[in-house]
């Protein structure tokens, strides 16, 4: 290099060099500047906004589901509790290897592939803390051979949580119905917010009607979650408000006599307290374990149950259709009277078969010679067909459907627990609407006598038998009375619903019809005169034996020939002590033969065990 | 040589007080602020002060040295730089995979973190020899130094790294007065390279690229720790959630918390108001090196102290531009605040050199 080259102008390069300085601090003045700027922006402009954001973060709030009510019957026996079912849970985090240890948890206790496929399926969606079961429903003597090796298990619990329990098992089934997980469908009709953490709702019965006040409401806690979710400390606790209990109105000890009266039958029976419709005892058997559906039946099981023959899904007492046979005869006598269709006195000749005019088919009574001369009470009494044969021509089908439908029959009860079929009352216009047919006259003839067209549920026989004891009085049937809260057991009683008149008829047709009805079970020559023997009180009834096939002209029926599913139903209708009824009854057992002879004397029993005490005293 | 009598303490221990002080405070600072990050663990804060002070250490034995002696390693150093980087890409090519170390046995060392001083280093010492502002020529060459050593860590891969001694490099070339001209020409050339250079990218940066422009796109990916961050910054608000306060850092949502992302735990938990403090330590650090720059004796001491000084402040630039959203996500610490050791030992012995140049002035009597 050349020597004019090191001779360096220092005192420009020093000026140069101080110039880039300089401006170098300038721009770093500038870029600091952006960095305070937009630092501005994120805490003070939109502070408020990432505040928020932050809370987001690290505050979640989780649900505390409340503790469903219990269900208790009126004598305070507890028929619905939730019952603590432990299962086995595993925390990943906590084990080492997770096919190991269910290899050796299965050593100790029967874990299907099923369980482990289920295990593997709801871990997919935990986090690694996260406590999952793997066995439900564990037995008591699985629970003990664990807790022996527990030590042996890090990572592995028992845990317990609360399931819906029905200890009667199937006796109460149609009253209770059940609580199942909950649903599509369920979802759409609940209030999500209300039910997070919830697994289970009312499906069927009390638990479906009920269910807003057996729920009870979602309690909350606030909780501060790291960034992986795990639970740092509890900020604020709302606690839940327990479902309130309930209180049937049923009579526990006559529903359970009931339910053995009727085990081995199909059939129903309904007793209601006349006073204010509370149901004593709701039957229908057969019936069925709910405890199963509670978590979900298995397919197979539920399968066998709805292929049954018996039908044991079906609740009779709500949604059987049974034609109600003669138990029919008081309302249309009532019919008669209020009519004026009929005098008390006036007789009617039978001569053991009625036909109309210009017609040659014999409308048969039961009894093959006829009954001669009766009046409305013999009639009754008797259950002669051919009176009432006369009676419903007289009366015509429109008078009669009136008749019927005053008492309830063909429409819905009102029952607080729904879900009831209105069976059906017959008219003229029904028939052309369902079936594009004329009405004829005979039908209104087999319709006066209770079969043909006419239809009717237990409960609905029921309640109009209660609306006889009552003189008129129509109560709603109801379940539920009484409701309680499970904290303060502070008891709210739920207001009766407004019951139906049947109409203003005077106390002499009342008492008359009542009488015929006494008759039946106190008179000599009653229907049921033989379950009516010895009683410590006077009760009203009336006997009906509903037919299942039509008879030819001249058969003759002979049960033992029959096929057992075509044998008559056997139906009893009763109230007591008629001076102060307590109790009214509808009984069906189908196929059951006679209703003198098989339904009668199962209304004597319950009529003797609701109205006694031990040693067979009035109460 | 004349030496003053006069000579005062710092001066004779080599030492220059303003800066030490900044220096001081800041590490400071920085210990207290990764109490909180590192989830108040003692034993981070052991190991960190440790590192400060052998880093400290270092910077006193750096300060020791004279401008003179440094300036005629600078070659040497930035050779063995080369050479050592060449191995390390031999090494991660038989390793097949990723290889920024060389381990030496005992310790295990970062070629690339030397270069950030040897490159400006050795540019300095080539234009402090030739006349200012530098011609095509010499640029050209200066040009050359930087980007061989730029590439070589470029290819380990390792982006950041090499951005960073690019702008070391480039820093002496405009201290040095390279012409606006070149200045507007280098820019045009860098624009036009940026789509080759985005087709040569990894996916990973092309994404963290593209995360800055919307970090919504990827809330729980790549843009998870820009959007944490800005959520901590943001919540933290004009005076902060406290020390140790922090729900962000301490509950876990803020990724790299005690290390690259240390500046967001600063912001939430002592505001805007903390934050400008910090940024004020920052800046007396940035004014005292410029201070020495303009007032060292020789050009090499001028051109490197203001390279060095502005390099510093290009580390906090980035770093809090990532950590606030304005600039990709690249692995560049906060200066003395963030944990770790390799990036602090590099900036004590650039302000080893700083006070070399500052306290060796020779002042040469009439």
């Amino acid at each position: 290099m050349g020597l004019k080259f090191t001779l360096k102008d220092i005192q420009e390069e020093t000026r140069l060099v101080r110039f880039r300085v300089y401006t170098a601090a300038v721009i770093i003045i500038l870029l600091v500047m952006v960095l305070v700027g937009r630092l501005f922006y994120l805490q003070v402009i939109q502070h408020d906004h990432f505040t928020t954001l932050s809370q987001g973060n690290r505050v979640k709030v989780l649900p505390i589901p409340p503790i469903r009510g219990l269900i208790f019957t009126r004598d305070d026996v507890l028929v619905a509790d939730n019952q603590p079912s432990f299962s086995l849970e595993l925390i990943p985090e906590q084990i080492e290897s997770l096919d190991k240890t269910i290899d050796q948890l299965s050593r100790l206790i029967d874990i299907d592939e099923e369980s482990i496929n289920r295990f593997k399926k709801l871990r997919q969606g935990k986090r690694r803390f996260e406590s999952i079961p793997l066995k439900f429903k564990l037995s008591e003597d699985e629970i003990a051979r664990f807790s022996v090796e527990q030590h042996k298990f890090p990572g592995v619990e028992v845990i317990a949580r609360p399931y819906r329990h029905y200890p009667e098992k199937s006796g109460l089934v149609h009253v209770l119905g059940y609580v199942g997980r909950i649903d599509e469908n369920d979802l759409q009709k609940i209030d999500v917010s209300d039910y997070l953490g919830t697994t289970h709702i009312g499906k069927l019965g009390v638990e479906k009607a009920y269910e807003n006040i057996l729920h009870g409401h979602v309690g909350h806690q606030q909780v501060e979650v790291n960034a992986q979710g795990r639970i740092i400390r509890v900020l604020e606790r709302t606690p839940p408000e327990p479902g309130q209990n309930i209180h049937l109105t049923l009579d526990r000890s006559l529903q359970i006599a009931a339910v053995n009266i009727m085990s081995g039958k199909r059939g129903s029976i309904v007793a209601i307290d006349p006073e204010n419709g509370d149901i004593l005892a709701l039957v229908s058997s057969p019936a069925y374990d709910p405890n199963p559906f509670v978590n979900g039946i298995d397919s197979k099981s539920y399968k066998a149950l709805l292929d049954a023959r018996d039908t044991p899904l079906i609740n009779r007492a709500l949604n059987g259709k049974y034609p109600p046979g003669s138990t029919i005869k008081p309302f249309m006598g009532i019919a008669a009277l209020t009519t004026g269709v009929r005098e008390a006195s006036d007789t009617t000749w039978c001569k053991g078969w009625y036909s109309l005019k210009g017609h040659s088919h014999r409308y048969r009574d039961w009894k093959k010679g006829g009954h001669g001369h009766v009046d409305l009470n013999y009639a009754i009494m008797q259950s002669c067909d051919v009176y009432f044969y006369t009676l419903a021509h007289d009366l015509g089908i429109t008078r009669l459907n009136k008749a019927l439908t005053n008492f309830g029959f063909g429409l819905k009860t009102g029952i607080d627990i729904g879900g009831e079929s209105t069976a059906l009352v017959p008219s003229i216009d029904w028939k052309r609407r369902a079936l594009n047919q004329p009405w004829y006259p005979g039908e209104t003839l087999i319709a006066g006598i209770g079969q043909g067209f006419v239809l009717a549920t237990p409960l609905q026989l029921a309640t109009a038998t209660a609306a006889l004891a009552n003189h008129g009085k129509r109560v709603i049937p109801r379940l539920v009375y009484k409701t309680s809260n499970p904290i303060s057991g502070e008891s709210t009683t739920l207001p009766l619903a407004t019951p139906n008149y049947v109409s203003d008829y005077k106390k002499k047709y009342w008492d008359y019809i009542i009488q015929a009805m006494e008759d039946v079970v106190h008179g000599a020559r009653g229907t049921a005169r033989r379950s009516g023997a010895n009683a410590a009180y006077t009760f009203a009834g009336k006997t009906g034996t509903a037919q299942v096939i039509a008879m030819g002209q001249d058969e003759k029926y002979d049960k033992d020939n029959v096929p057992e599913h075509l044998r008559d139903h056997a139906l009893f209708i009763a109230f007591a002590p008629v001076e102060a009824p307590k109790i009214a009854l509808a009984i069906v057992v189908e196929n059951g033969g006679g209703g003198s002879s098989t339904a009668a004397p199962i209304g004597r029993q319950l009529l003797d065990h609701y109205l006694l005490d031990e040693s067979g005293n009035l109460k | 040589m004349i030496h003053f009598e006069q000579q005062s303490l710092s001066q004779r221990l080599h030492l220059d007080m303003p800066l030490c002080f900044g220096l001081l405070v800041l590490c400071g600072l920085g210990l207290m602020i990764l109490y909180s990050a590192g989830g108040e663990d003692i034993g981070i804060l052991i190991r960190q002060a440790t590192r400060m002070a052998v880093a400290f250490v270092l910077m006193f034995l750096v300060a020791q040295l004279s401008p003179a002696v440094i300036e005629r390693w600078s070659l040497w150093i930035f050779l063995t730089g080369i050479a050592m980087l060449v191995v390390v890409l031999w090494v991660g090519h038989v390793g097949k995979g990723a290889q920024r170390w060389l381990d030496v046995g005992f310790f295990r060392f970062q070629p690339s973190e030397l270069m950030k001083l040897a490159v400006p280093m050795v540019i300095a010492w080539y234009l402090s020899h030739k006349t200012l502002p530098p011609n095509i020529g010499n640029t050209f060459i200066v040009g050359l130094m930087i980007i061989i050593p730029v590439g070589l860590i470029a290819k380990q891969p390792d982006l950041g790294t090499s951005l960073l001694v690019a702008i070391a490099g480039l820093a002496v070339l405009f201290i040095s007065g390279m012409r606006w001209k070149l200045i507007m020409a280098f820019a045009a050339l860098c624009s036009l390279c940026a789509p080759i250079l985005w087709h040569f990218m990894h996916d990973y940066q092309k994404r963290r690229v593209l995360t800055l422009f919307d970090p919504e796109q990827d809330p729980l990916g790549a843009g998870y720790h820009i959007i944490q961050s800005m959520i901590a910054i943001g919540s933290g608000g004009i005076y902060g959630k406290g020390w140790l306060n922090g729900t962000q850092s301490h509950l876990e949502f803020l990724p790299e918390r005690s290390t690259d992302f240390i500046f967001a735990v600063y912001c939430e938990e002592f505001g805007l108001m903390g934050v400008l403090l910090l940024l004020s330590i920052y800046l007396f650090i940035v004014a005292r090196g410029l201070y020495i720059a303009m007032n060292a004796q020789q050009t090499y001491g001028k051109l490197l102290a203001a390279a060095l000084t502005l390099t510093f402040f290009v580390y906090v630039f980035v770093n809090m531009g990532m950590v606030i959203g304005q600039l990709p996500v690249v692995g560049v610490p906060l200066p003395l605040i963030s944990h770790g050791g390799t990036s602090m030992v590099t900036l004590m012995l650039a302000f080893g050199i700083l006070m070399s140049i500052q306290t060796h002035r020779r002042i040469l009597s009439d």
